[in-house]
């Protein structure tokens, strides 16, 4: 039995190279992942990041997901303040059966789904008996 | 024995045929009142989106993180001073043969109520459902506005 993906990590600290100062704060998205026949299919929660703010890099066999949010603060003076103002990252290690080739994704109200398909040859394959 | 008596279980065990009774009150105690309350109680119902309230000279704003849902499926009611938002969430790909790995995502009825500081104008409210991001503008009731008094002299 494959293990997917396998470790992932959680909130993490990570400092971005061209400016010193402070490290910048993660919080990690939630998400959903299934396996099906075809591949697996991964959807993370991202409120406040459109299509503009995210980025998906591949190196080996991680994928990192890292969401930045554009949205401006409201006006005003804060009466409650309970929505996170972090940017998301995630990052995963992915089945080497993935064909990293065939990666897709799409963004819709929030919602990262990413579709990461299984290589051909590793597809389960009917042997036909003479 | 020359009388056969009929067997009641509980009459073996004298006294515990009360524990029964305080088992069916307990499973009453949890039954309607905790469902109920676990519907209207953000507290007990699990899970509620994250609000962000501001407020300016003329407007409050309410910033909620709803995402994954359709703009028709997000309630919106303001009744007296208090705005509650809730709708379901819904599992999106449901398929039979999917093997589940991660379930964190929340999916179910949510409900959440909070009260306005100010009373509203209800006809010029605006809503936007955005990136996942529901923006509600709430311009105040005229007598709620802050109001220059001006000072004479004389």
């Amino acid at each position: 039995m494959k293990s997917a993906l396998q470790k992932e990590n959680r909130s993490t600290t990570a400092s971005v190279n061209e400016t010193p100062a402070k490290p910048q704060e993660y919080v990690a998205p939630e998400v959903n992942i299934f396996e099906n026949k075809e591949g697996y299919v991964l959807e993370a929660e991202m409120p406040g990041v459109n299509k503009d703010g995210l980025e998906l890099m591949l190196e080996d066999d991680e994928l990192t997901i890292i969401g930045r949010r554009h949205s401006e603060p409201l006006p005003g003076d804060v009466l409650f303040c309970e929505c996170p103002k972090a940017d998301y990252r995630r990052v995963f290690t992915l089945d080497p059966a993935i064909d990293k080739s065939r990666i897709s994704a799409k963004m819709e109200q929030g919602i990262l789904t990413v579709s990461l398909p299984k290589s051909e040859k590793v597809k389960p394959r009917k042997i036909v008996v003479d | 024995m020359n009388s056969i008596m009929r067997w009641t279980p509980s009459a073996r065990w004298v006294g515990l045929e009360r524990l029964n009774d305080l088992r069916n009150e307990i499973d009453r105690l949890f039954e309607a009142p905790f469902a109920d309350l676990a519907r209207v109680s953000p507290l007990l119902s699990g899970w509620t989106p994250a609000l962000d309230m501001h407020e300016d000279r003329d407007n409050i704003y309410v910033r909620v993180e709803l995402p994954g849902m359709k703009r028709e499926e997000i309630d919106l009611q303001l009744h007296d001073h208090t705005l509650t938002i809730s709708g379901e969430r819904r599992a999106e790909n449901k398929e039979e043969d999917a093997e589940v790995y991660r379930a964190e995502r929340y999916v179910g009825r949510f409900q959440r109520s909070v009260q306005l500081p100010r009373p509203v104008d209800v006809a010029k409210v605006k809503a936007q459902y955005r990136d996942g991001i529901l923006t509600v503008t709430l311009p105040k009731a005229e007598e709620a506005k802050p109001k220059q008094i001006e000072v004479k002299v004389g």
